[in-house]
């Protein structure tokens, strides 16, 4: 996975502000979209409570995470004691219908034998055999966010999906990757359902992470695609892959089901979003709906309005690959250049980035290579070194804990393009207006595609672009 | 050696709890064992981190896979007034080939590359899990660099399985005591230098603190560690006294540094308004003991008379509009006890409290003070506390950030009490800050509407503008 040594990485011993995340909290969020699920790391507290931390701060949302809570002893003579207590302890307190085991980089260097492990539980607990157990097996040691993300959905699919005989017209499952928030799988629910089609997402942040209301106290996560739902994805007519990094859990879903599956790389962008659509009439048999042709319209005269803001203007992106695919893509596609894509691992969807530099690194490589750009897209982390060089931020992806409604940002199809494109937009809009507004005075000019970054920044404390937040 | 070390803190003579136990008991150490699947709370690793980050000129190198830093960095509250570096995260972000042919080479260069590109007094050095596994030995590393750069390079050696946060503040402790504490010679001492241990400036609650020491005429010589420097920490052995602050963590270094350099210390908390006159108090009658000039002792009492009346005065108008009002209290920790007393002066009542982490003595305290009808919960799960708010057994929770949602959830006002808060709360304006944020949160008109029925939830008869029958 992370040993793809294609593309430079940042040569320093010391990551200085990580970009990167651990693979067990990818895994996390992949189970926190599915229903009465409890995610489990095994390995120590501590690995636990970083990650809960992190997604407390960015969804504003209870997370249900549990440990096996390993110390030097257990580590050393071998966890299973400890994952059985942990299991059986959950199932009895919470009555989860999934529990999702990830290991860490604890767990992995003594190297436990998780396959072994699920076969000796089984075994030990036929009582059990109702619950739906997923080990993936996540590393912090190689690969990062998004290749844990894609190794707990690919366990799911493999633990719970079944094959199926016949065909339920009109269902159609949905691989949806980590670069999706919540909002984005709403607003595809949304797309696909006016075509009349009935859609499963896995997994589904919509239902469990934007903000719930329960009746009563859950442990467990509430909302999100039900057990039942994914075993029934056998009886699908197609999965729409979302994200180079669902292609390994979409190849295992194919191979068990033979559901077949349409690929898509990204799904922001005005050709992107038409290819989707293309997809789902013809899939439906049905023509594309009012409210899409409406918003197709919107988009295009968007595009038009803002382009004169997007042209030539010089970005840096750091985001988790297949983010930062889509995002750097759908800004070269407004005419903008990306002048360098910071990807926090070494993936195959980097192959495919259209920007002048593309390299493995963390915030301070782009601290670096953003000193002359006119805007730096990346999490919340990258606000101390944007603000140090004076270049605005807009803030995508994972962390985002100074913003409210991190969870429900949209930037797929024509409506999420077009409001990504329109808060982009009105960054350099403002920042221009400002220019018109003091540039005579300090003597310097503005509205120039290859403006000096330094000068930029002394307009730039005034708070709409979040650099004043460091 | 961990291990020794391990046993040199779990047997803390400073400490009552400890005191009380069995010899057995105190081997396995301060923390329960924690039950897989049922846990909470950080490792070692993020409690040495907490206890030491705030030495702001010094730079931070986690040394571990990314997980350690990478998933936890940029998270804490502590404030500096100068260097910001301790902001930024370092780590060595070890790979499989790292763990396969050990990371020590790569540390190695890693501490080079930021003493070169930043310079600081210091590099703390934290081990962690996996390079433990490994037996990359640190501390050589650590020799090895401090020789060959010229820098202090002190290693932490808290890996988070060793047990909990609590235990990894001790062991910070340990380290600062070991490899810093001692290590500078200040340029100027004065009969009235003190040094605070455990007060970590979390939202600039010692900047609320320290004009009042400084109208006094006390000056803190070195703060462990908020808004600290890294020469600072090193001098404070020539404080005349200290005052260990979060006194079940870092005792040990009171004590210690009692043993090894004759210092006197006291516990004391800055939170609530009799605590914050008691510490000053404290302060002031113990320099004195040791010589300082006994006009601190009439300029505290000046201080302290000034303050408490402006505090109460402050607190008057909140009087009427906390009558009645119920707080739940859901934080095991000591210092939230110094609060009680001021939040009851401003007319709150406190209907409970989870006594999870509270020593025996703390409990017979609170059953003093508060009589035997006030509940004391030793292990109130989620559930049930979402289950008291639900049926409005209290106005507000003040919790850490952990059980916001348990509150938030059951549409019950909640402030946060923890370390990710942005209000300072020590001092006498602390106190006055806390109420406000308290009245500013039940007065909000947010709680009306949100626990309206849905539309479609409404019977016919109930809606707001329906008409009442038979009008």
């Amino acid at each position: 996975m992370g040993n793809i040594q294609r593309f430079p990485h940042s040569a320093k011993a010391a990551s200085t502000n990580p970009l990167k995340m651990s693979q067990p909290l990818g895994a996390a969020l992949a189970f926190l979209g599915v229903d009465r699920c409890m995610p489990l790391f095994h390995g120590s507290q501590g690995c636990t409570a970083f990650g809960l931390v992190l997604l407390v701060r960015h969804f504003r949302e209870a997370i249900p995470l549990q440990t096996t809570a390993m110390d030097q002893v257990s580590t050393i003579l071998g966890g299973y004691e400890n994952l059985e207590q942990a299991v059986r302890t959950i199932h009895e307190r919470n009555a989860p219908a999934l529990i999702g085991v990830a290991t860490t980089g604890v767990t992995e260097t003594k190297g436990e034998d998780m396959a072994g492990q699920y076969s000796l539980f089984r075994q030990r607990n036929p009582a059990l055999a109702g619950l739906k157990l997923v080990f993936a097996n996540t590393p912090d040691f190689s690969g990062g966010f998004e290749d844990g993300f894609s190794a707990a959905v690919t366990g799911i699919v493999e633990e719970v999906v079944q094959p199926s005989e016949t065909t339920v017209k009109g269902q159609i499952n949905v691989l949806a990757g980590c670069h999706l928030s919540p909002g984005d799988v709403e607003e595809l629910r949304d797309i696909i359902e006016s075509f009349g089609l009935s859609p499963i997402f896995l997994p589904d942040l919509s239902l469990s992470m934007s903000g719930r209301q329960p009746d009563d106290f859950t442990a467990t996560s509430l909302g999100g695609v039900t057990v039942e739902r994914i075993a029934a994805m056998g009886a699908s007519e197609a999965t729409l892959v979302i994200g180079e990094h669902m292609r390994v859990a979409a190849a295992a879903l194919e191979l068990k089901t033979d559901v077949r599956s349409v690929f898509f790389d990204r799904l922001t962008g005005l050709e992107a979003s038409d290819r989707l659509v293309r997809t789902l009439s013809e899939l439906s048999g049905r023509p594309v709906p009012a409210k899409l042709r409406r918003q197709r319209e919107t988009l295009v005269d968007g595009m038009l309005d803002g382009h004169f803001f997007y042209s030539r203007k010089r970005i840096a992106v750091a985001l988790e690959p297949d983010l930062l695919y889509a995002v750097t893509s759908f800004l070269a596609d407004m005419g903008a250049e990306v002048i360098a894509a910071v990807s926090p691992t070494q993936t195959a969807v980097l192959e495919k980035l259209k920007a002048a530099t593309v390299m493995v690194g963390d915030h301070s490589d782009v601290e670096t290579l953003a000193r002359d750009a006119d805007l730096i897209v990346s999490n919340s982390h990258g606000r101390q070194g944007a603000a140090r060089i004076g270049v605005p931020l807009h803030r995508m992806g994972l962390p985002m804990f100074d913003r409210l409604g991190a969870g429900l940002k949209v930037h797929v199809g024509y409506r999420g393009t077009r409001e990504l494109l329109f808060e982009i937009g009105n960054l350099f809009l403002s920042r221009e207006m400002d220019h018109d507004e003091h540039g005579h005075a300090h003597g310097h000019p503005h509205g120039h595609p290859h403006g000096d970054g330094h000068e930029h920044g002394q307009h730039c404390g005034s708070g709409s672009c979040g650099c004043s937040a460091g | 050696m961990l291990q020794e070390k391990l046993q040199d803190v779990f047997n803390e003579p400073g400490c009552s709890t400890n005191q009380a136990k069995s010899e057995k008991e105190r081997k396995k150490g301060c923390s329960k064992a924690l039950k897989p699947g049922a846990a909470a709370g950080g490792c070692a690793y993020d409690g040495a981190m907490i206890a030491l980050q705030p030495i702001a000129d010094a730079a931070h190198l986690v040394h571990g896979p990314i997980a350690c830093l990478g998933n936890s960095w940029d998270n804490r509250g502590t404030r500096s007034s100068g260097s910001q570096l301790y902001r930024t995260g370092f780590t060595t972000d070890m790979s499989e080939l790292d763990i396969i042919h050990g990371g020590e080479k790569k540390l190695y260069r890693a501490i080079k590359e930021i003493v070169q590109q930043y310079d600081p007094p210091a590099v703390f050095v934290y081990q962690t899990c996996v390079p433990a596994m490994i037996g990359d030995d640190i501390e050589a590393v650590c020799k090895f660099a401090a020789k060959k750069l010229g820098k202090p390079v002190i290693p932490v050696m808290a890996p988070g399985f060793v047990g909990s946060k609590n235990l990894g503040n001790k062991l910070a402790g340990e380290t600062l005591l070991d490899h810093v504490i001692g290590t500078v010679e200040p340029e100027v001492t004065t009969p009235t230098d003190i040094c605070i241990v455990g007060e970590y400036n979390l939202a600039g609650e010692l900047w609320l603190v320290k004009p009042l020491l400084d109208e006094i005429g006390i000056r803190i010589l070195s703060c462990i560690s908020g808004d600290g420097r890294y020469n600072e920490v090193a001098q404070a052995h020539r404080a005349r006294l200290t005052m260990v602050v979060c006194s079940q963590a870092l005792v040990n270094v009171g004590r210690k540094m009692q043993e090894r350099w004759g210092i006197p210390y006291f516990e004391g908390s800055f939170y609530g308004v009799s605590d914050m006159s008691d510490t000053l108090r404290t302060m002031a009658r113990m320099l004195v003991e040791r010589g300082a000039d006994k006009a601190i002792i009439d300029r505290t009492e000046g201080v302290i008379a000034r303050e408490e009346s402006r505090v109460w005065r402050r607190l008057e108008p909140y009087r009427p509009r906390f009558d009645g009002k119920r707080v739940l209290l859901f934080t095991g920790g000591v210092k939230s006890w110094s609060m009680v007393t001021a939040l009851e002066g401003a007319g709150l009542t406190i209907v409970g409290t989870s006594t999870k982490k509270s020593t025996k003595e703390d409990k017979e305290r609170i059953k003093k003070m508060k009589g035997e009808e006030f509940h004391q919960w030793d292990d109130l799960k989620p559930r049930d506390i979402y289950k008291m708010l639900r049926d409005s057994e209290a106005d507000i929770m003040m919790s850490g950030g952990r059980s916001q949602f348990i509150a938030l959830k059951a549409k019950v006002p909640w402030l946060d009490l923890n370390q990710e808060r942005h209000t300072p709360y020590a001092g006498y304006d602390g106190i006055v800050n806390l109420c406000e944020e308290i009245d500013k949160t039940l007065s909000n008109p947010i709680w009306r509407q949100v626990r309206l029925a849905a539309p479609w939830d409404l019977k016919p008869d109930s809606r707001p503008d329906a008409k009442p029958v038979g009008a």
